[in-house]
């Protein structure tokens, strides 16, 4: 027996907070898969660390949002029961793990990504949404500087770790864009000085992201070409597997508790 | 019928040393006080709320700390008392007691080095070896055991020690 998707009223303050809530939840997810699998003992449990975090970000945020719906839904419930096409996260966060070079180039984007956004969001309009981007912040500052030093060893490692990290940003690259764009909906929200605009961010990033990957004797491709549909349900492939994995139990066992 | 009269400040006083004894799960030479976790008791019509604040997003130590509270409240005949997470101000290593950085320290980890904003995080950074006090270490990993702690090693004395990072 599996359990029915629950429906959700996504009003732009839902629709806005579960989105960072989903992202947050997925890339977790993601670096949870290298537990027991990383490198070397220290990275295994840095991975772990930084999986956990995000975690704790993705609770907070589905909590407020299930708060702000008010239609009974809870952090489980969002987490446990909605089908791909309800998923908001940004596509770069579902890519699968590929090598360690992968991994570290996605976090890496997204890190220098999270670290402007949640900084700036500390000013919201929202109370709830600005404590959560207080803590999200210091978080993702550590993020960014673990993720950092590894674009470096990587590029300017050996050629095997070059070719490995340059293959990665070549093919991730397309997935950036999603960070910054916004819809109508969102749009709303910035208006209203409850959410910021991430275009806003966009040329510091690019710039961290520069001055990262020249150090790391690595190169950024030149195509600006960019791929979207995570934040409206359109999702590659592999957020189907994931979700089957992480919803297995919710789905099986409806209500399980441990 | 005989009413107990106790009032609300006595109320609030016996909560909060109750508590105050509740320590860290991880690290249990810390108390909630020392970490600064506990921010706040309040009493309304003989109602205890206790008001606690996450160190990390996802420290899995909290729900422990949760319950711990409840159970030290309940032992001092205080019932169903409401604990409450509060996100902001966001928790800070600032916050740390110096009672709490010397008990830190004894026990074999590095405390936290004073001023936790973004150049305390990114700058340069020196810790003293908490087993032979030498300051000629290095970081081994950013991340530790458990999410508010760094891996360390004493070039001096050559020990491996975790350090308790600035948040």
């Amino acid at each position: 027996m599996t359990v029915a998707s629950i429906q959700v009223s996504e009003t732009p303050l839902v629709l806005y907070t579960l989105r960072r809530a989903d992202d947050a939840l997925i890339l977790g997810h993601r670096l949870s898969e290298w537990c027991g699998h990383a490198p070397a003992m220290e990275e295994d449990m840095a991975l772990a660390n930084m999986g956990l975090d995000l975690l704790g970000q993705a609770r907070e945020l589905y909590a407020y949002a299930a708060k702000v719906e008010g239609k009974g839904n809870d952090e489980d419930k969002f987490a446990y029961l909605r089908d791909v096409r309800q998923y908001r996260n940004l596509l770069l966060l579902e890519q699968p793990n590929g090598d360690f070079a992968r991994t570290m180039v996605r976090q890496f984007f997204y890190a220098a990504f999270a670290d402007l956004y949640w900084r700036a969001m500390m000013k919201s309009g929202d109370p709830t949404l600005a404590a959560v981007a207080a803590k999200s912040e210091k978080e993702s500052a550590y993020h960014l500087r673990h993720s950092s030093e590894w674009i470096v060893r990587l590029g300017d490692g050996t050629e095997e770790s070059h070719t490995r990290a340059q293959t990665a940003i070549d093919d991730l690259w397309a997935y950036t864009g999603e960070m910054f764009a916004v819809d109508d909906s969102e749009r709303a929200l910035i208006d209203a000085g409850i959410a910021i605009d991430p275009a806003s961010l966009h040329q510091r990033w690019l710039k961290t992201v520069l001055d990262i990957v020249s150090e790391a004797t690595l190169a950024l491709p030149t195509s600006n070409w960019m791929q979207q549909g995570g934040r409206s349900g359109r999702h590659s492939e592999h957020l189907g597997h994931l979700l089957s994995e992480l919803q297995s139990m919710q789905r099986t066992f409806p209500g399980a508790t441990w | 019928m005989v009413t107990a009269v106790i009032s609300d400040a006595d109320l609030r006083q016996r909560a909060w040393n109750a508590a105050a004894q509740v320590v860290d799960p991880e690290i249990p030479v810390l108390t909630i006080v020392d970490l600064g976790v506990l921010r706040d008791v309040v009493v309304s019509d003989g109602h205890v709320e206790i008001a606690i604040t996450p160190t990390y997003s996802g420290c899995p130590a909290m729900n422990m700390i949760a319950l711990e509270i409840e159970l030290a409240l309940e032992r001092e005949g205080i019932r169903q008392p409401k604990i409450r997470t509060v996100l902001s101000p966001a928790w800070t290593t600032d916050w740390m007691s110096d009672d709490g950085r010397r008990k830190l320290r004894e026990y074999g980890i590095a405390p936290p080095l004073a001023g936790s904003g973004r150049r305390a995080l990114f700058g340069e950074q020196s810790v003293a070896c908490p087993q032979c006090g030498a300051e000629d270490t290095e970081v081994l990993s950013e991340f530790g055991s458990t999410s508010c702690k760094a891996l360390w090693r004493c070039r001096s004395c050559r020990e491996p020690f975790e350090y308790f990072k600035c948040h």
